[in-house]
């Protein structure tokens, strides 16, 4: 009795609680998810846009945009690991090193640059990697000729410039999180400090590490102002693959073909990588409550 | 070996030492010696310096001045990972992501050349078994009890053989009547395997019950220390003789003082006389001082009664009584020295009579039986 009179307004909050969720999950993913899907099978119309149809045309069209799909692959797991490299020391060294005193202003540190666009952010990688930025100064001490801009190398950089918060405070979090004795327990009972942090700070971190990763690499799959910027043309993503067509050549079936295998590549690696990770640490995350 | 000669070098011993956070020091010159097989206590109150002599011990900490010693050879600037000294913390700290065969192995992996794979396992179902957790090697950390868990802990330390084992507020976390179960435990353990244990507490019970030695601290020194018999008997000051057992305390001033026998004026005009426990200094006349005297050596009877061996007598009537089964512990309102607590013992002849609140009594005590103290 009691508890009917109970779950019944209940129920009423729930539903009314998750209502904009629901209605931005629906409009936001669903159902443009749909729409791209349905428009994959169809044709470019004459003036360009979309042409009922159904036809697999697209999809045996995508071959001629195998290159992209190529670098994406390799940029997005090779930028994701160089973050992570890149990242890890520094979270480290905020979560474990650093005097309680400064761990704010440094975290702080971390982010203040998110509050500017990343465009306005990349097109000073423009400058400082372009003729009048570091191959000048390499000039001065006598190395001449040396190209930056609008090489790979100068993607990676940009890549790992741009999303290396992202990579660096799930992991420091995993870190922070650790109880302290765990560490001196460790010291304590004869590891070294290297068998310490192999065998205890890293696997407690691991955490941190796969989310971070995941962060990384998927907003990397669909990444295209970094490549565009400072690949030159020579470097370009799926991400530049789409902007392609849907704004400039308007072909949004063949648009929407890239999209849905895009999204269909990314679903695989991402369950793949989850079942790899989940495996490696089942329950462990119970006991760091 | 006989036991003279393995006990002339200390296990540990503390030279000045001192440590410094800032401007806050925790350790403050403290000199120290604990004796090989010994069951070691530090006690105290709460901030008093008790887990960073611990961490001095274990390397976790180096001291700002000073030397520590262990087994004879100074260890200042040892890293933790190098010293045969190991800890049971706290919070236990055992590894989350490990079972608990593989937390009390964690210390034998450690070592260089790596002992066989058979040897650790063996060693761990005997250590396992040595704190009675045989078959809990698969279990994880989490899904054991705070005592099961204590207990992993404990073997994770003993497993490497340890010259000391360092134990901080191991039982703090425990229930009071496994606290008692453990406290036993430890006691029969370190008996059997003949470590020199060193323990920190603020439970001045758990000191007395299981220590050989107990070292009294406050503010980063140490106030006293000696076996518990000692600091029971011979307190140097108020602040041991309160901190170790229940005590009543009459304050006064200095009339007449030798070297046995001390008598002060108290508040109420009274004149008490009592002995000074041997470490103390004799004190100044005229000096604040007071008398303390275990609610066990005050004897009572009815205020109509008369005892004729005590030099003391005192009247009142009884506030309160708690039955606690061998002994009754009563609150006695008294005219002039206000509530004194006594001990009665059931068995007791002279005391075969049990008192009801309101009753009218008077105690009375022996002058051996009070100690004059330091007003400290
Ligand atoms: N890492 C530190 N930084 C600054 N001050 C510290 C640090 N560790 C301890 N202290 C200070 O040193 C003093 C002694 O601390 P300690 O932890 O040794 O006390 P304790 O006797 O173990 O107390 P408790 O019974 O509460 O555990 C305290 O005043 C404490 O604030
Ligand atoms: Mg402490």
């Amino acid at each position: 009795m009691l508890k009917n009179e109970d779950s019944k307004p209940n129920h009423w909050l729930t539903a009314a609680l998750l209502m904009p969720t629901t209605m931005w999950f629906v409009f936001m993913l669903i159902l443009p998810l749909i729409v791209i899907l349905i428009f994959s099978f169809g044709e470019r119309a004459a003036v360009g846009g979309y042409a009922a149809s159904f036809t697999f045309e697209q999809y045996a069209n995508l071959p001629s945009r195998l290159k992209a799909f190529q670098n994406t692959m390799i940029f997005a797991p090779i930028g994701t690991l160089l973050s992570l490299f890149m990242a890890y020391p520094l979270a480290y060294y905020l979560a474990l090193r650093v005097d309680r005193r400064y761990k704010f202003i440094l975290l702080v540190l971390v982010i203040v640059p998110f509050w500017t666009s990343l465009l306005i952010r990349t097109y000073a990688w423009i400058f400082i990697l372009g003729g009048r930025g570091i191959p000048l100064m390499l000039e001065w001490i006598g190395i001449e000729g040396v190209r930056l801009v609008n090489t790979p190398g100068a993607v990676l950089i940009g890549i790992v410039y741009g999303y290396l918060p992202l990579m660096v405070f799930p992991i420091f979090v995993s870190l922070e999180k650790i109880d302290k004795n765990l560490l001196e327990a460790s010291n304590d009972l004869g590891g070294t400090p290297f068998k310490t942090f192999m065998q205890i700070t890293l696997p407690l971190s691991m955490l941190g590490v796969a989310t971070g990763c995941m962060l990384v690499f998927i907003l990397l799959m669909g990444e295209f102002l970094i490549p565009a910027f400072l690949g030159g043309g020579k470097v370009f993503f799926i991400g530049n693959a789409l902007v392609d067509l849907f704004l400039q050549s308007r072909n949004w079936p063949f648009g929407s073909a890239v999209s849905v295998t895009l999204v269909v590549i990314m679903l695989i690696t991402v369950s793949l990588y989850m079942r790899l990770t989940m495996r490696t640490k089942t329950g462990r995350d119970e006991s760091l409550m | 070996m006989s036991e003279q000669d393995i006990s002339e070098s200390p296990d540990i011993r503390f030279v000045g030492v001192s440590k410094w956070f800032g401007d806050v020091v925790a350790v403050d010159k403290i000199d120290l010696s604990v004796e090989r097989g010994a069951f070691f206590s530090f006690l105290g109150p709460s901030g008093c310096g008790k887990t960073t002599s611990l961490r001095l011990i274990a390397g976790f900490d180096q001291p700002t001045e000073g030397d520590v010693f262990i087994s004879g050879t100074s260890v200042v600037g040892i890293p933790s990972h190098k010293r045969p000294v190991n800890m049971v913390f706290q919070n236990y700290a055992l590894f989350p992501h490990m079972n608990v065969a593989d937390n009390i192995a964690y210390g034998l992996r450690q070592r260089n050349p790596k002992p066989p794979k058979q040897e650790i396992a063996k060693r761990v179902d005997e250590t396992l078994e040595l704190v009675r957790l045989s078959g809990f090697g698969k279990r994880k950390s989490w899904e054991l009890s705070g005592g099961q868990q204590q207990r992993v802990a404990l073997a994770r330390a003993l497993i490497n053989h340890p010259t000391v084992l360092l134990l901080d507020e191991p039982l703090a976390a425990l229930d009071r009547k496994l606290r008692r179960e453990m406290q036993m435990e430890l006691q029969t353990l370190q008996r059997e395997v003949g470590i020199t244990f060193i323990l920190v507490t603020h439970d001045q019970e758990e000191a007395l019950s299981m220590s050989d030695r107990i070292c009294i601290m406050r503010e980063g020194q140490i106030i006293q220390s000696g076996s518990p018999r000692e600091l029971y008997d011979e307190p140097v000051n108020r602040y041991v003789a309160d901190f170790v057992g229940k005590t009543n305390f009459f304050n006064g001033k200095v009339v007449t003082a030798n070297k046995s026998s001390i008598s002060i004026n108290s508040e109420s005009c009274a004149v008490l006389v009592g002995v000074k426990s041997k470490g103390a200094p004799t004190p100044k006349i005229g000096s604040n001082a007071c008398v303390a005297v275990r609610p066990e050596m005050i004897s009572i009877s009815a205020a109509d009664e008369k005892d004729n061996h005590a030099d003391i007598v005192i009247k009142g009537h009884v506030k309160n009584r708690i039955f606690l089964g061998e002994h009754s512990e009563y609150l006695i309102v008294t005219e002039g020295f206000g509530d004194v607590l006594v001990l009665s013992p059931k068995t007791n002849e002279s005391n075969r009579r049990i008192f009801a609140p309101g009753d009218h009594v008077s105690i009375s005590w022996m002058p051996e039986a009070v100690l004059v103290l330091e007003d400290t």
